[in-house]
Order: C-alpha cells, then sequence, then structure tokens
C-alpha cells in the first residue's frame, strides 16, 4: 500500500512536468487544430538555453542557488515564448490558409531544424550536457519515501502556472477571445478580434510554459541532450490526448494520470518500459473515449 | 451623409465571379436592403465591405474614408459590424461572454464594457432571461436575438446583417425585425441581406436586387414591391425579357 503511495507520489512530480509541456500542445491545437510536432523541441531548446545562462551567472557547481534560477527561468520562459512566436510567425502563418495535414508536415521540419540547429550550435552539440546548478537533496519523508523540496517546489510551480493558464483562459476578456477563435475564427474577427495576434499570444505563453519545464528538468535531473525534445513531446502529446486535448484542465489532468500511470507501471515493469506503458494508457483511452476524460463537447445548433 | 458607398467594385473567388461591378450607397440613418435569390451574391458583398474578403476592383468608402485593404477587425473597432450568415455566435461560451466579446473591439475599459452591457440588456431583455447558458443551447430565434444583441454590443454606427429571418418561424422573424427597427431608430444605419422579399422592403426605405453578382434594380421600397422585374429576378429570368 505504502509501495503505491510511493508510486503515486512520484507520478504527480512526473505528471507535473508532462502537464505543463502538455498545455502548450493543447492550446496550440485548441485555436489552430494543429499538432505542434516541433512544440517538445521548444522545450529542448529552453533546457541548452538554461544551460547557458546558468553557467554564465551562477557560482560554482552549488545546490540551490534558489533566486538565480527563478530569475533565469521567467527569462527563458520569455526566450522560449519568443521563439513559439517567431515560429508561428515564419512557418505556421505563411500556411494559415494550407491543409492542416500540410502544417503538421511544417511542424515536423521545424522539429528537426530546432534538433540539428542545436546540434550545430558550439558548446550545445550532441553529448549529455552537465547542468551547472543542481538541487540540493535535502527534503521531508512521507510514508516510507523521501521527497525533496525541490520536487515540491516544482509541483507546487508547475500548479500555480497551470492555475494561472486557468484563469487567464476562463476568466480575462483575452481568454474569451481565445476561445472564440478556437470555436470561429471568421466570427471572432468580426467582433474586432485581432486574430493573428490572439494566436501569437497562444503560441508565446505555450512556448513559455515549455521553457519552465524545462528549466526545472535541468535542474532537477541535472543533465540535458538534443533530442529529449521528441520523448517529452510525445508523452506531453499522449497527456493531452488523455485529459482530452484542446482542454485546459484536460491537460493538467492527463499529465497528472499519464505521470501516475507512468510510474506505476515503470514500478512494476521496470523503467525501460516507462514509453510503452504511456502509449499502453493512450490506446486504451483512444479505445474506450476518443475524446479523452475532460474532451469537447461539441454543441452546435442551427 | 455617405455612411457607405461601394463604386464598381468586383470580387472574385480564385476565377469564380462573386459580384461584379456594383455600385451602390447606404445613407446615414438609413435602413437599405439587399435583395436577390440564393447565390446571387449578397453575402459575398457583405464580406467585402466587412473585410473578411477583399475586391478585386472597385473602392469601398465608409463616411468617406476608402477602406482598401483594411483590416476586417479594425473595421470593426470604427464601427462597421457585420451579422454573418447563420449568426454564428459562439456556441460552446455563455450568453454573458457572448456579449463581452461584441465589445471586444470597441470598449476597451472594464466598466465600458459592463455599462454598455446594461444598454444593450435593456434594449433587449430577451437576453437577461439566460444570461449564464450556454448560447448553443438557445433555440434559433433566441441566437439571432443575442448574434444582433451582440452586434450592438460594439455601439456600430453601421450594422450589416445577413438573413436573419433564415430558419425562423413567423413569431421569430417578428421579434427580430422589432429589433432591427429598434436599432435604426436608435440612429444606427442598416445593411439588411433578405431573401424574403416583402419583409425586407417593409422596413428598408431603399433596396437594391442583385441577380448573378450585378445590380439589375434599385429603388425605394414603395416603388419596387409592384415591380416585375423584382420577381423575375428571383426566379432567375433576364430582366430583359419581355413577358
Amino acid at each position: 500500500m505504502s509501495l503505491l503511495l510511493n508510486e503515486i507520489g512520484n507520478g504527480i512530480f512526473l505528471g507535473a512536468f508532462f502537464g505543463l509541456v502538455a498545455l502548450g500542445y493543447s492550446m496550440v491545437y485548441g485555436i489552430l487544430r494543429l499538432i505542434n510536432f516541433a512544440h517538445g523541441d521548444f522545450y529542448m531548446v529552453a533546457a541548452f538555453v538554461s544551460y547557458t545562462i546558468l553557467g554564465a551567472v551562477a557560482v560554482g557547481n552549488s545546490h540551490g542557488q534558489w533566486l538565480t534560477v527563478l530569475w533565469v527561468g521567467v527569462v527563458v520562459m520569455v526566450i522560449t515564448g519568443g521563439l513559439a512566436m517567431l515560429a508561428n510567425q515564419l512557418v505556421y502563418r505563411p500556411m494559415r490558409r494550407a491543409a492542416i495535414l500540410s502544417l503538421m508536415i511544417a511542424a515536423i521540419g521545424l522539429s528537426q531544424v530546432l534538433e540539428n540547429g542545436v546540434l550545430v550550435t558550439p558548446q550545445w552539440g550532441a553529448t549529455y550536457l552537465v547542468f551547472p546548478v543542481t538541487t540540493p537533496p535535502s527534503g521531508f519523508n512521507l510514508g516510507s519515501n523521501h521527497y525533496t523540496w525541490a520536487q515540491l517546489i516544482i509541483v507546487l510551480v508547475s500548479g500555480l502556472l497551470a492555475l494561472g493558464v486557468y484563469f487567464l483562459v476562463g476568466r480575462t476578456l483575452l481568454g474569451k477571445a481565445m476561445r472564440a477563435v478556437s470555436e470561429d475564427r471568421i466570427a471572432a474577427v468580426l467582433m474586432g478580434i485581432n486574430v493573428d495576434l490572439v494566436i501569437a499570444i497562444v503560441f508565446f505563453i505555450g512556448g513559455a510554459l515549455a521553457g519552465a519545464a524545462a528549466v526545472m528538468t535541468g535542474v532537477y535531473y541535472g543533465q540535458i541532450n538534443y533530442l529529449m525534445g521528441f520523448t517529452v513531446g510525445l508523452e506531453a502529446f499522449t497527456a493531452a490526448v488523455l485529459g482530452g486535448i484542446g482542454n485546459i484542465g484536460g491537460a493538467v489532468l492527463g499529465g497528472l494520470i499519464l505521470g501516475i500511470v507512468q510510474s506505476i507501471g515503470t514500478g512494476i515493469f521496470g523503467a525501460e518500459w516507462a514509453i510503452v506503458v504511456a502509449f499502453g494508457a493512450l490506446v486504451l483511452m483512444l479505445w474506450f473515449r476518443p475524446t479523452g476524460l475532460l474532451g469537447e463537447r461539441v454543441a452546435r445548433r442551427m | 451623409m455617405r455612411a457607405l458607398e461601394l463604386d464598381a467594385v468586383s470580387v472574385y473567388y480564385g476565377a469564380v465571379r462573386g459580384v461584379e461591378d456594383v455600385t451602390m450607397h447606404v445613407d446615414e440613418g438609413e435602413i437599405v436592403a439587399l435583395l436577390g435569390a440564393n447565390g446571387a451574391g449578397k453575402s459575398t458583398l457583405l464580406k467585402s465591405i466587412s473585410g473578411i474578403i477583399h475586391p478585386r476592383q472597385g473602392t469601398i468608402s465608409y463616411f468617406g474614408d476608402v477602406l482598401a485593404k483594411q483590416s476586417a477587425h479594425r473595421r470593426v473597432a470604427r464601427g462597421l459590424v457585420h451579422v454573418p450568415e447563420g449568426r454564428r455566435i459562439f456556441t460552446t461560451l455563455t450568453i454573458a461572454e457572448n456579449l463581452e466579446l461584441g465589445a471586444y473591439g470597441t470598449q476597451r475599459s472594464r466598466t465600458e464594457r459592463a455599462e454598455r452591457l446594461n444598454e444593450v440588456l435593456d434594449l433587449f431583455p430577451l437576453l437577461r432571461q439566460h444570461f449564464q447558458r450556454l448560447a448553443g443551447t438557445l433555440s434559433g430565434g433566441e441566437q439571432q436575438v443575442l448574434a444582433i444583441g451582440r452586434a450592438m454590443m460594439s455601439n456600430p454606427k453601421i450594422l450589416m446583417i445577413d438573413e436573419p429571418s433564415l430558419g425562423l418561424d413567423p413569431q421569430k422573424v417578428d421579434i427580430v425585425y422589432d429589433m432591427l427597427e429598434e436599432v435604426s431608430k436608435l440612429g444606427t444605419t442598416v445593411l439588411l441581406v433578405e431573401q424574403n422579399v416583402s419583409l425586407a422592403l417593409e422596413i428598408a426605405s431603399r433596396a437594391y436586387v442583385l441577380q448573378q453578382g450585378s445590380v439589375v434594380l434599385s429603388g425605394p421600397s414603395s416603388s419596387l414591391e409592384n415591380d416585375p422585374r423584382l420577381s423575375d429576378a428571383y426566379l432567375g429570368k433576364s430582366t430583359d425579357v419581355e413577358d
């Protein structure tokens, strides 16, 4: 029983990362009906950017340095948000009238460009890089399991960011405009909404969340690689579909459920089965409930 | 004052002609109807005025300014508002949210939007009843009322409305047309697209009749009512054929 609780605890921690990256997937899907396969690579680029910035500003290889990590995190969020916006502007916006399949192929191409761009960048490259700052092992015991303060902080920060997005989309005028664009772009224009600007903001937010996840991954796991976006991208995409893609709450819920399922699954089958468990869960979900847990309800009436 | 003036406007969808060489105008405060059969180009003309599509030739002026390629959302901010065919309310948003978005382009502050909301709700009390319901759960007639209320949120100078009676029973049509008269009384200029000729001519002072993308007939409603060429336009006959 306590073993199960441990796995759930680990799963929630893992799910916080999935949820943050899944939010970006889900928001972009919601507004463009595009599965942005390059989203995982925004996360990867963010990890490298934070590696470089932290390397320049951190004092020695010490634990903690919370304040430094915090402000670097904010800077990286802005940079990654800007990168996502730029990608939208250069790649997706000129293709707005193209078939969605063409956009997806463009997304795969963009993903390749980002991965190989990092590969050929001096100081970055193909090897695993060790992060200049890592989190300390101190923490607290819950049941028989030891959790670090860093894990708690990461879950809390993820939760706060997700709540912020939930509030933004649910309550603010900008959020209502996002939902309007998602449902009917022409009708949204006729309200006076600058649709291109709203789409750009959605990309920015998705990128910024991936940036936050990347900084936390870097300081927690301690190493990064130019292919790290691929796996996380697939897992986050799975989380978004599990929860119901296009749905904000669904992305977070899907992330948590995927985290817990993967954590329990690897506890039983071993760590090398992590991806198999994740996609197994996805297949089961698509089998029984193709719209995901909180999938879009379509209520249209003439 | 000319609220809207179209000079030799032609719109194409690729090689397909939408409207050809249309010249017309709407004066401030008027209700003008745009009549014609299915596919005559009425909706295309409205879309080119609101900026969703751009004409290939000709100019569209709004209170004397040529609109050229100004984007659609900027036109809304200037008071040129279009209620599209099929109403296109946001079904997954509540009525309150739909109305709030109606003021997106014009009322910048929260208090301005709240004030405007109260004015619109006083104008159309029907909307107050279901305020927090999802708009998708409304009946067709209620959705049309919402679409007009939403458009009025921006306090438009010109309201263009496409087929407001489509799919509604006669009782609901009366409600919607009463609303349009109300809107007009407040000083908003109305450009009405309608297939139902007698209905439109009842409230419009003037009308233009489109056939296959061109204006074939225009004039005051009273003189159009009994014009045999009007029904010809609907039956698809060429107007120069003597009967």
